[in-house]
């Protein structure tokens, strides 16, 4: 063990050099295939399937698993991926223990369900990793539709309108395509360069120009665009993250966890990103697991993940939660940051207890920290836009916003939560209502 | 993409996947729906003369099951339609007229009499209905009454009946042969003789599922009582290839078509059977246990298998295994093959040497830490290790390169073909000259 992880303060290669490939590995190795029939076999192929029901997608999972089980995984994956042309990210990214796999009826019967996004992978992998793309683009309709945003919601949206014979150009103000997926998601989710790997798979379909480094508000404008194209769609997630209103939360070491977790994504080896000895996250959802595990992958001594609701409250699912307590993060619920405290750069942060009414109990918690992240959610950004819902783009079932001709899904849009899967489906969904609007 | 398209005798449909007349086809409710589903065609559930027959009020089907309670076997003692003959046949027209591309096959079973087929056939004609399907197979019941098995166990009948009904519709006619019978071939020659334009099998094999062990009586029990019945789905496919496969090697039957029916579950199913010389299939057991929607997987199956071998149509696929089914005497002596375990594959359960053993050849050991490995010297490649190891392909049998040495006999593996009638073994061996 190296000495290394004692030190204080804030260092890169806390582990021993090759330490660093097992903790970011493959989070669930693939199937092999006879683990993927004994798998496959368990489906009961039920009637109007409650997994079907509880996929933002609509996935025939049941076909799909039937597919596999017959030795058929590439029809399997074109099942999956004619409802949702990321189902090999959903297949990795997804809460599937609160989708699919919690409606399973065998997890009612036996406390099992079938693998469902585990099969998911073994055949999207399959058909994928061999290069082919199993669907075909459309005749051309000479219709131009701008994308705005690369991530999964603007990238399903692509795939759709591509096919259906459009011309799609789509803009995204990182340097590299794939949104969250190449830059939002912990890294031992998806390895071994995936998330690029499925844009290019899916760029295949052609019809789709790919611009990065053009962003909304600086490089282009949402009347630009409109102005020359028949449809726009809006998918470029939420650029803002939230203040935690707490004195001297402005000192160095305080970070978004999400720009914590896309310098990892990007990090050619993480064994040079630096980490705290102490670190802190506060939040309770997907991106604050992501940034507490990958904390304590990369060497941090002691992780601290603290909420502010119980932990029935936390959008990370159980799994997930269960999965940062394996890795030795600690959760401390019902508490609110109120201090920042150190000379310069944090030293220490400072919660108060509160109640189950997000009441202050007067009861504190001090807890030593050379980094905190905050993961207390992201905000939209950008003037001029459609009118909102909150704090998002109102936007109704197939996504028309409150301007004729613009669209928009995921997490920008209003409605559905913040999920891979319901960002590919918003996407699909208002690329069908942009094509039955542009020519039916 | 392959084109699934079929044409049997005539019959258009946009695949080659029927239901067989059963349960699933009895009503129009039904057969929308399967149509709905994507199936090609259906053959309507045998219809009989008025009164309707009359069914069991107890249960009419009786299950065998494999591991994880998979439905395996069914056996049934429902009898044809109970329904007049008025509304089956116009619901049949009904159905017909709203999915022309669709086949639409009606099954018949009426006494064993010219009258009542004269009958009944233009009545079928009338409805638009494709072809019919004579239902000479079903084994309860009906057999009793001097019909179905009872006439399909009979040539003659079957000639005789065939003739009729030739003789009195323009409609392909497609004779439906009962398994219950020792030479296969018999029926369907006299099928032939009777000018049948198709046979289709198999139908039911005579069965009891199981016995009440407290009621000491067979399921499906009615009141204390069991008949045999009518026994279906995948335990039966085996049986079902063979006859298949027995009428499409035939020289004096190579050239009748065949409806393949038994068991077919899957698109691999369906292609074997075709393979094996059916230039469609029907399933029935498969949608009884899973829905009418498996035809999806039936058809993404079949599309790309047909496009992984090249093949652009269905035609290219049927007969093509019939030239390598042959005689036991035919087989070639002189191939040696042995077991081999790959070990990385292997999960040490060990059931692949208790049954070698045990109960063959002693050709498997088994060392201190569980690793199993094929003695070649006492391997005869009887193929039972392949069959009990519950992962695939990690038993496989190796073929032996000619000139090598069979560690088991010490001979040469020779190059050249040799079957038993050359063999010195055998008495009436005849001299390889």
């Amino acid at each position: 063990m190296s000495q290394k992880v004692f030190e204080p303060g804030i260092s890169a290669g806390r582990l021993e050099a090759d330490a660093y490939a097992a903790q970011f590995s493959d989070l669930h190795p693939p199937l092999d295939p006879h683990a993927a029939l004994v798998a496959a076999d368990r489906c009961y192929f039920c009637h109007d399937a409650p997994c079907i029901t509880a996929c933002p997608t609509d996935i025939d999972i049941p076909l799909f698993i039937r597919q596999i089980a017959t030795g058929t995984p590439d029809a399997a994956a074109k099942t999956i991926l004619s409802q949702n042309i990321m189902g090999g990210m959903c297949a990795r990214v997804c809460p599937t223990e609160q989708l699919c796999e919690q409606a399973c009826v065998r997890e009612e019967a036996e406390g099992k369900p079938v693998k469902i996004g585990q099969l998911q992978r073994y055949a999207t992998d399959h058909l994928q990793e061999q290069g082919k793309h199993p669907f075909e683009r459309g005749e051309a309709t000479g219709k131009r539709v701008a994308v705005v945003g690369a991530g999964p919601a603007g990238l399903s949206c692509a795939h759709r309108l591509a096919m259906l014979g459009h011309d799609v150009v789509v803009h995204d103000a990182r340097p590299k395509p794939g949104g969250l997926n190449e830059y939002g998601i912990a890294a031992y989710k998806t390895p071994d360069g995936f998330a690029q790997a499925e844009v290019d798979w899916l760029m295949q379909i052609g019809g789709i120009t790919l611009k990065n480094g053009s962003a909304l508000g600086a490089d282009i404008t949402l009347e630009g665009l409109k102005a020359d194209h028949d449809a726009v769609f809006l998918g470029m997630g939420l650029g803002g993250v939230n203040a935690l209103g707490a004195t001297g939360e402005n000192k160095a070491g305080v970070l978004d966890a999400v720009d914590f977790i896309a310098d990892l994504r990007q990090a050619g080896d993480v064994a040079q990103v630096p980490i705290g000895r102490d670190v802190v996250v506060i939040g309770g959802g997907m991106t604050a697991i992501d940034a507490a595990v990958q904390a304590k992958l990369l060497g941090a001594l002691n992780v601290t993940l603290v909420y502010r609701r119980g932990r029935d409250r936390m959008n990370a699912s159980v799994f997930e939660q269960d999965l940062a307590a394996s890795k030795g993060v600690r959760i401390v619920n019902h508490a609110v940051p109120v201090a920042v405290h150190g000379n310069g750069a944090v030293r220490e942060i400072e919660f108060e207890y509160v109640d189950a009414d997000m009441k202050g109990t007067g009861q504190m918690l001090r807890l030593a920290a050379d980094q905190v992240f905050k993961a207390i959610g992201q905000t939209l950004e950008g003037d001029a836009l459609p009118a909102l819902e909150g704090r998002k783009i109102k936007v109704d079932g197939t996504g028309r916003t409150s301007v004729d001709g613009i669209w928009a899904g995921g997490d920008c849009a209003s409605g559905g939560d913040d999920l891979t899967v319901t960002a590919v489906a918003e996407g699909r969904d208002a690329a069908i209502d942009i094509h039955m609007a542009l020519v039916g | 993409m392959a084109d699934l398209r079929s044409d049997f005798v005539g019959i258009k449909s946009p695949n080659p996947f029927w239901l067989a007349s059963a349960p699933p086809t009895d009503k129009e409710y039904n057969v929308r729906r399967a149509f709905e589903a994507g199936w090609g065609g259906v053959v309507w559930k045998t219809l009989g003369i008025d009164p309707p027959v009359v069914n069991v009020n107890g249960p009419r089907y009786g299950a065998i099951y494999g591991a994880d309670r998979r439905l395996l076997g069914l056996n049934n003692i429902e009898l044809i339609t109970d329904r007049p003959l008025a509304q089956n046949l116009q619901e049949i027209k009904s159905v017909k007229r709203d999915y022309p591309d669709r086949a639409m096959v009606v099954s018949l079973m009426v006494p064993c009499e010219e009258e009542p087929w004269k009958y009944i056939l233009p009545l079928v004609e009338e409805t638009g209905a494709d072809g019919v399907e004579l239902n000479f197979g079903c084994p309860h019941g009906m057999s009793e009454r001097g019909m179905g098995a009872a006439v399909g166990q009979v040539p003659e009948y079957i000639e005789m009946v065939t003739r009729w009904v030739k003789a009195s519709t323009r409609m392909p006619v497609i004779v439906k042969l009962t398994p219950n019978i020792a030479d296969i071939r018999k029926p369907a020659e006299a099928a032939l003789r009777g000018g049948a334009d198709a046979v289709s099998l198999i139908n039911t094999i005579n069965s009891i599922t199981s016995v009440d062990l407290d009621l000491f009586a067979p399921e499906p029990t009615i009141d204390g009582k069991g008949a045999h019945g009518g026994y279906c789905g995948p335990a039966v496919k085996p049986i079902a290839l063979n006859m298949v496969a027995e009428i499409a090697r035939d020289p004096g039957l190579s050239q009748v078509p065949i409806s393949g029916i038994g068991g077919v579950t899957t698109w691999r199913d369906a292609a074997e059977f075709m393979a094996l010389g059916a230039g469609n299939v029907q399933v029935c057991t498969a949608v009884m246990t899973y829905g009418f929607k498996i035809v999806q997987e039936m058809i993404s199956g079949l599309s790309e298998y047909l496009d992984d071998k090249g093949m652009t149509s269905v035609d290219q696929l049927v007969r093509r295994a019939v030239p390598n089914v042959t005689d036991w005497n035919q087989l070639n002596l002189n191939y040696v093959a042995k077991a081999k375990i790959n070990e990385d594959l292997c999960i040490s359960c060990g059931r692949c040497f208790a049954a070698c053993e045990d109960t063959s050849h002693q050709a498997i050991a088994m060392s201190e830490d569980r690793t199993f490995s094929v003695i070649d010297a006492e391997c005869v490649a009887c193929n039972l290790c392949v069959n009990v190891c519950p992962v695939e392909n990690c038993i496989t049998m190796e073929t032996m390169a000619p000139g090598t040495t069979d560690p088991r006999t010490g001979k040469v593996v020779e190059k050249e073909y040799a079957n038993w009638t050359t063999h010195p073994n055998n008495p009436a061996a005849t001299a390889a000259e």
